[in-house]
């Protein structure tokens, strides 16, 4: 009988080895796509614009309804937690920079990266795990597609398009739910609002949001795919990978987001 | 025989799934123009073979030659060259869900070529004539029925025209009369189109029916590769009974059945 603590550490080893390959296999997959994205015309087998924008509206514009609607919750959310902590100093008039520079610099791009891993990730994950349990992902490679050109780098182009301009969009809805609280509750008119808000702004600011927008796409597009191509068990796998995807994906954007801003704010 | 009339020429294949070996010492060959049909039972190993064949796996050693290159040493390339003289008709057809018949046939053609939109429908309109589904290029995959499903999925192999086309279970989970005008079709292929077919099934009536040489798998090696005439003589135990449909009649050894009901038990 094997003992309790070599079975441990065992476990403990070939489960490090796993994250390690799943690590690997993320960067593989990462390197492989932009470099059809670059040098795949020259190989004769180019990613097609067609492709990148229909990915484009799956990933992007259909998703701005529901980013549109969190993004206003939290612009206000943020405006009424913030008068109310504020009013303990009898600062309130200073919301408005407290909601401006978390909106941009953190809340906007964290929605918007957490709303569309949780649609497009489980879905990205969905498709190619299906499409790889009915051989479409091997009729592909032998009709002479690579998978990564054809499924991958058209999607990772469109998040790189898409999730910097939903964080933007997101930073806009979100100020203006917190002007619509403001106007109500300190009778502060919307247009001075946005006039102290753009004053307390830098170009900084906004553009702290959208880099982190594009990590996040990155994140999405890997984690969706690797977890779709590695299904392998049917359709309890297809369920495995989507569930996965979400999870590994909102995680992975939280932990980025931490780092990200820890190396930029120092 | 000529070595440049060989259309496929195996030798000493050998390849593992993990630390379980599956093929052990492959040799045949398949001369331009035949149609090879490779037999086995289940689990003999012909689905794997057949994925080597295809180049979607690299064996652990031996050489596969198809049209006279050496798929386990080229370059991508040069292999994205070879898969354009490849068709490949998988089980289960692995049709593109998301598209519909006449995009599934015209896809390797727009992959591949530089045609116009109007001669590509044309060419993958008389592919769908030829596997009798004129008609039939607007609807979804999901829209047909399994023999419609296997016809188009030859549709999209033939639609270039290959040297070589691999059929996977053509007549599987389809009715008699179905299955029997599959046969029918693949013979006509090769007599029109000069092609080289290798057909894996264990349908015993179909590949007699259609082979010129059959090769016999049985647990990972090759029984025989002989023709049709010489399969049906063979004195060979393992043989007669894929043929005459008599079930496996294996000596228990005491000691190796009691190992592996107490395997791995502490």
């Amino acid at each position: 009988m094997p003992d309790p603590l070599t079975s441990f550490v065992a476990l403990v080893g070939q489960r490090s080895l796993q994250a390690v390959r799943e690590v690997g296999y993320h960067a593989a997959l990462l390197v492989e796509a932009f470099y059809w994205l670059l040098f795949g015309r020259w190989r004769r087998q180019p990613v097609r614009l067609s492709a990148v924008f229909k990915e484009a509206v799956g990933v992007g514009v259909n998703a701005i309804p529901i980013v549109a609607l969190a993004s206003f919750a939290v612009g206000m959310m943020l405006a009424i937690q913030g008068i109310y902590t504020l009013r303990t100093f009898g600062a309130e008039g200073q919301v408005v920079l407290g909601i401006s520079l978390s909106v941009t610099r953190e809340f906007a791009p964290l929605i918007t990266g957490i709303f569309v891993a949780g649609r497009s990730g489980s879905a990205i994950a969905a498709r190619i795990g299906t499409m790889q349990i009915s051989q479409e992902i091997d009729a592909l490679r032998v009709i002479g597609i690579n998978p990564v050109r054809y499924l991958v780098a058209p999607l990772l182009a469109a998040m790189l398009l898409t999730l910097p301009a939903l964080t933007i969009l997101s930073d806009l809805i979100a100020l203006f739910g917190g002007a619509l609280y403001c106007a109500g509750e300190l009778s502060l008119p919307m247009g001075i609002f946005f006039d102290r808000s753009f004053e307390v702004l830098v170009a900084d600011d906004v553009i702290h949001g959208v880099l982190k927008s594009f990590i996040f796409a990155v994140i999405i597009t890997l984690i969706g795919t690797a977890n779709g191509f590695n299904v392998s068990a049917g359709a309890e796998g297809v369920g495995q990978a989507t569930t996965r995807s979400v999870v590994l994906g909102c995680i992975g954007i939280i932990l980025a987001d931490m780092v990200f801003t820890f190396l930029m704010s120092r | 025989m000529n070595a440049s009339d060989l259309a496929i020429d195996v030798k000493n294949l050998v390849t593992h799934y993990g630390t379980r070996k599956i093929l052990d010492g492959i040799s045949f060959q398949a001369r331009q123009g035949e149609i090879m049909v490779i037999m086995g039972g289940s689990g003999s190993g012909k689905s794997t073979l057949l994925r080597h064949l295809l180049g979607l796996h690299q064996p652990t050693s031996g050489s596969i030659s198809l049209l006279g290159k050496d798929i386990t040493q080229l370059s991508a390339d040069a292999m994205y060259d070879l898969r354009k003289n490849m068709g490949v008709a998988f089980q289960g057809g692995a049709l593109f869900n998301s598209m519909t018949v006449g995009e599934n046939v015209e896809l390797p053609l727009r992959e591949h070529t530089r045609l116009d939109e109007n001669t590509m429908r044309i060419m993958s309109r008389m592919k769908l004539e030829v596997v009798h589904l004129a008609g039939f290029e607007n609807l979804m995959p999901s829209e047909l029925s399994g023999g419609m499903i296997k016809r188009a999925a030859l549709a999209r192999a033939i639609v270039m025209d290959p040297r070589l086309l691999f059929f996977d279970e053509p007549s599987a989970g389809l009715d008699p009369v179905v299955s029997a005008e599959l046969d029918e079709l693949i013979l006509i292929l090769r007599d029109a189109m000069n092609m080289t077919i290798v057909v894996v099934t264990h349908e015993l009536e179909s590949a007699f029916k259609i082979a010129d040489r059959i090769t016999v798998l049985d647990q990972g090696r090759i029984l025989m590769s002989d023709t049709v005439a010489a399969v049906r003589a063979s004195d060979n135990e393992r043989i007669q009974s894929l043929l005459n449909r008599t079930p496996r009649n294996e000596a228990i050894n005491p000691d190796e059945y009691m190992e592996r009901l107490t395997r791995e038990i502490f």
